[in-house]
């Protein structure tokens, strides 16, 4: 009897610590980080590094970087040609989301952390909170200002601060079917009034598909595009990082909620998942006739599978909701940041404001991996502003689209827990979307909970 | 007088003392062998102890310690200690309620299902002895060989509107397939992931429990005239309810860990897939997502709790069951 009850007592006991353990497991308790550690924290010593290229120059300053750049390779090794005191040390270590996460669990455990970290402008803010990029303008970046898009350096800076240098950027454009507005006799919308007939149009004529796709879970492309009817949905300066002003529900970004929402309700746009198998595959079967995309969508769309082979893609300007005062717009758009437990700063700047800033690079940057470069030498040399895309028979798409969406872009401020925004503005798109909700509504819900989410956090909300 | 009773006194007192000196050189010698005994178990048990203390018990108290602290975004890096505070908030948290209630959904729909299955099956494939009831066998567990992860992706190419197969079968009666991956299906969408992976894991261990039966008990039960449905459900279900038990508080403890499903299905599903769905998920995306480590704790700690509570529930209402009375 007492035995059995002990016995009955262990069961419990393991049923506990097995219930425990498994909830820990996603705690981010010592196991997660230590993992963490010993990837980057190899690389940051300098010691028997496990680096994706090999170095040339095993007595330089060693620099760690992650980054994600398809054909990154070549513009390494290139770096470490050309360099005798500083030499790179690259990982892959995921693609955005999933390198972010490593950066974070590597800022909590104090250790891990690349020197160089490869970061999209959106989720700057997210770490310059956290204290965790170095100040580049201490080693002279501010000087770099005159070299880059104003947008992009806007993206960067705060004040004199510098909390990276730009890279690539996302202008946006609408790249299109030609031969789908030829077969049904209709002509490419240039407003965005225009291109709501246009799917009015190209479904009355007999076209089977959506004009586009507006995915409820297109974190930044939905951004975009509510920002180019002037919407400013945080007020936030790295300076006084305890103050954030938040302004999601406005009148103008319901205007465009509404517009889209009505479009959704008329089935004339789809509302299929971003970046998932289905709309890789509707992007290039015809089903959907406009691709709203930034600068790097043509790299995009090249690389996937099953597309249509009578497709005969052009680039066109975004649509306008004023023609007379065009607003130009970016979805993306990355850089480099020094980390604040990078051990050598000053070669760690280095390498994230040289890697590409030589017109070498950018050959390889812009052939290869199809980057629309920030850095105005490689924006405005020949060699990009007139390359002609075969993927748009030979249209010079730069010249055409981008290059004046880029000079156009001005610069946005992301809060400092944008993904955290982004997962509510995607519940509650999808909530409308799916229940048939009204815009205001809809983003009266996002509003709510950044507000409370950002007191929680112990944020003066204006 | 006083010298014999003395004496007497002393006898006494020698003999007790001789005792006492017996007695503790008796106690003195057994405590030797029990600690050398203790001292081998150390040694014999250090490797699994030094593992288990330093992957299990320092990190779960780290994690305690961090889920009693706080440190907001704005609040610059300093975390402050502020008791059970976290705790408070976790079980005022409607997300984090509301995931609790959605395990508990998940575990009143699918432990039940995925048991009856189990058990059906078992049952089924202990009765036959044809060459086509081992093939079953095979077949029924090798959804579990298959990684959950793997399992899942592969659900999510079938379920998805364009790539799977569900249009056309449904086409063949006319009828048009709902869409699984929206809100409306997700939930049984995932409780057919989880049931198709886990039932041959189930199956065989109650399948295993049925082989330990001395077949003569069946024969004395068919002597007695029983049927073979009054043989299952009255002599064979009894006799492996220890084994069920334990198959049950598997999959309670694993539903209510819920996880590794939703997760890799949200890749295809990131609407009617929160990143707050359960609780081990929102546990998560506080930590890795949103850098709200010491939160993430607590909410993991919070869920630990709710599974312990409900495993104990379980194993004392079933404990005439499960032999552990």
């Amino acid at each position: 009897m007492r035995i059995s009850q002990r016995r009955g007592a262990a069961a419990v006991a393991a049923s506990l610590t097995l219930g425990a353990v498994l909830a820990a497991c996603s705690s981010g308790g010592s196991g997660e980080t230590d993992a963490g550690t010993t990837d980057g924290g190899a690389t940051a010593g300098g010691g028997e590094a496990s680096c994706t290229n090999t170095i040339p120059k095993p007595d330089a300053t060693e620099v760690s970087v992650w980054a994600w750049y398809p054909a990154f390779e070549p513009v390494v090794d290139l770096f470490n040609e050309t360099h005798d005191d500083v030499q790179i040390c690259w990982t892959n270590a995921g693609q955005g989301a999933d390198e972010y996460n490593k950066f974070s669990t590597a800022i909590e455990a104090g250790s891990g952390a690349p020197d160089v970290i490869m970061l999209e402008s959106e989720i700057l803010p997210t770490y310059t909170i956290l204290d965790s990029l170095a100040d580049l303008s201490e080693f002279g970046a501010g000087e770099l200002e005159s070299e880059f898009t104003t947008g992009s350096w806007s993206d960067v800076s705060s004040g004199e601060a510098v909390h990276a240098v730009p890279v690539d950027g996302g202008p946006m454009g609408m790249l299109y079917r030609a031969d789908i507005f030829d077969e049904y006799g209709v002509e490419p919308p240039t407003t965005w009034d225009e291109f709501a007939q246009a799917a009015q149009d190209l479904r009355d004529a007999g076209y089977e598909g959506y004009i586009t796709n507006y995915p409820t879970n297109g974190n930044a492309l939905n951004y975009a595009l509510f920002a180019q009817n002037g919407w400013e949905p945080f007020e936030y300066d790295p300076a006084n990082p305890t103050e954030i002003g938040i302004d999601v529900a406005n009148p103008e970004a319901e205007e465009v909620l509404s517009y889209w929402n009505e479009l959704i309700e008329a089935d004339l746009v789809a509302t299929d998942d971003a970046f998932t198998s289905d709309y890789n595959t509707s992007l290039v079967d015809g089903t959907y006739a406009v691709y709203l995309a930034a600068a790097w969508g043509p790299g995009y769309l090249q690389g996937l599978s099953d597309a249509d082979s009578d497709a005969e893609w052009k680039a066109a300007p975004l649509p306008q909701w004023d023609p007379a005062n065009p607003v130009q717009v970016n979805w993306g758009g990355s850089t480099f940041a020094v980390t604040q437990q990078a051990q050598d700063k000053e070669a760690a700047y280095t390498v994230a404001s040289e890697l590409f800033r030589s017109m070498e690079s950018w050959e390889i940057g812009i052939d290869e991996a199809a980057l629309f470069p920030q850095w105005n030498e490689a924006l405005e040399s020949d060699f990009f502003v007139e390359k002609e895309y075969p993927f748009f028979g030979g249209q010079q798409i730069n010249q055409d689209v981008f290059l004046e969406a880029a000079n156009g872009y001005e610069g946005f401020s992301f809060s400092p827990f944008q993904v955290y925004a982004y997962d509510q503005q995607t519940q509650a798109l999808y909530d409308m979307v799916e229940s048939g909700g009204d815009a205001a509504s809809t983003l009266q819900t996002i509003q709510d909970a950044l507000v409370s989410y950002a007191q929680q956090q112990g944020f003066t909300v204006n | 007088m006083t010298t014999s009773s003395t004496a007497v006194d002393r006898a006494a007192g020698s003999a007790a003392s001789g005792q006492r000196s017996t007695r503790s050189r008796r106690s003195s010698s057994t405590s030797t062998i029990d600690s050398k005994r203790q001292w081998w178990g150390w040694i014999f048990t250090a490797p699994f102890t030094v593992v288990f203390v330093l992957f299990l018990i320092v990190p779960l108290a780290y994690a305690f310690w961090m889920s009693l602290h706080n440190k907001g975004l704005a609040t610059g890096g300093e975390s402050v200690f502020v008791g059970v505070d976290n705790y408070v908030r976790a079980f005022t948290d409607p997300v984090f309620l509301e995931g609790l209630l959605r395990v508990a959904k998940f575990v009143a729909v699918m432990v039940p299902i995925q048991i009856g299955l189990a058990l059906l099956c078992a049952l089924v494939l202990d009765t036959l002895a044809t060459r086509l009831s081992k093939a079953s066998r095979l077949l029924i567990f090798v959804p579990y060989a298959v990684p959950a992860v793997i399992g899942a992706l592969m659900w999510g190419f079938l379920y998805s509107p364009r790539f799977g197969p569900a249009q056309d079968i449904f086409g063949l009666f006319g009828l048009t397939a709902p869409d699984f991956l929206s809100s409306s299906m997700i939930f049984t969408s995932l409780v057919n992931i989880v049931t198709w992976q886990w039932v041959g894991y189930y199956m065989i261990i109650i399948y295993a429990a049925l082989r330990t039966i001395d077949p003569s008990v069946y024969e004395a039960a068919r002597i007695d005239g029983a049927g073979g449905a009054q043989i299952a459900l009255r002599i064979k279900v009894p006799m492996v309810s220890s084994s069920m038990v334990m198959v049950v508080i598997f999959s309670l403890i694993g539903t209510l860990q819920f996880f590794t499903e939703p997760t890799v299905l949200r890749s295809v599903a990131q609407g009617a897939i929160p990143p707050d769905y359960t609780p081990n998920m929102y546990a998560y995306s506080l930590a890795f997502s949103y850098s709200q480590f010491n939160y993430a704790s607590t909410i993991a700690f919070a869920l630990g709790i709710f599974v312990f509570i409900g495993s104990y529930i379980f194993l004392y209402l079933t404990r005439k069951q499960s032999g552990l009375k």
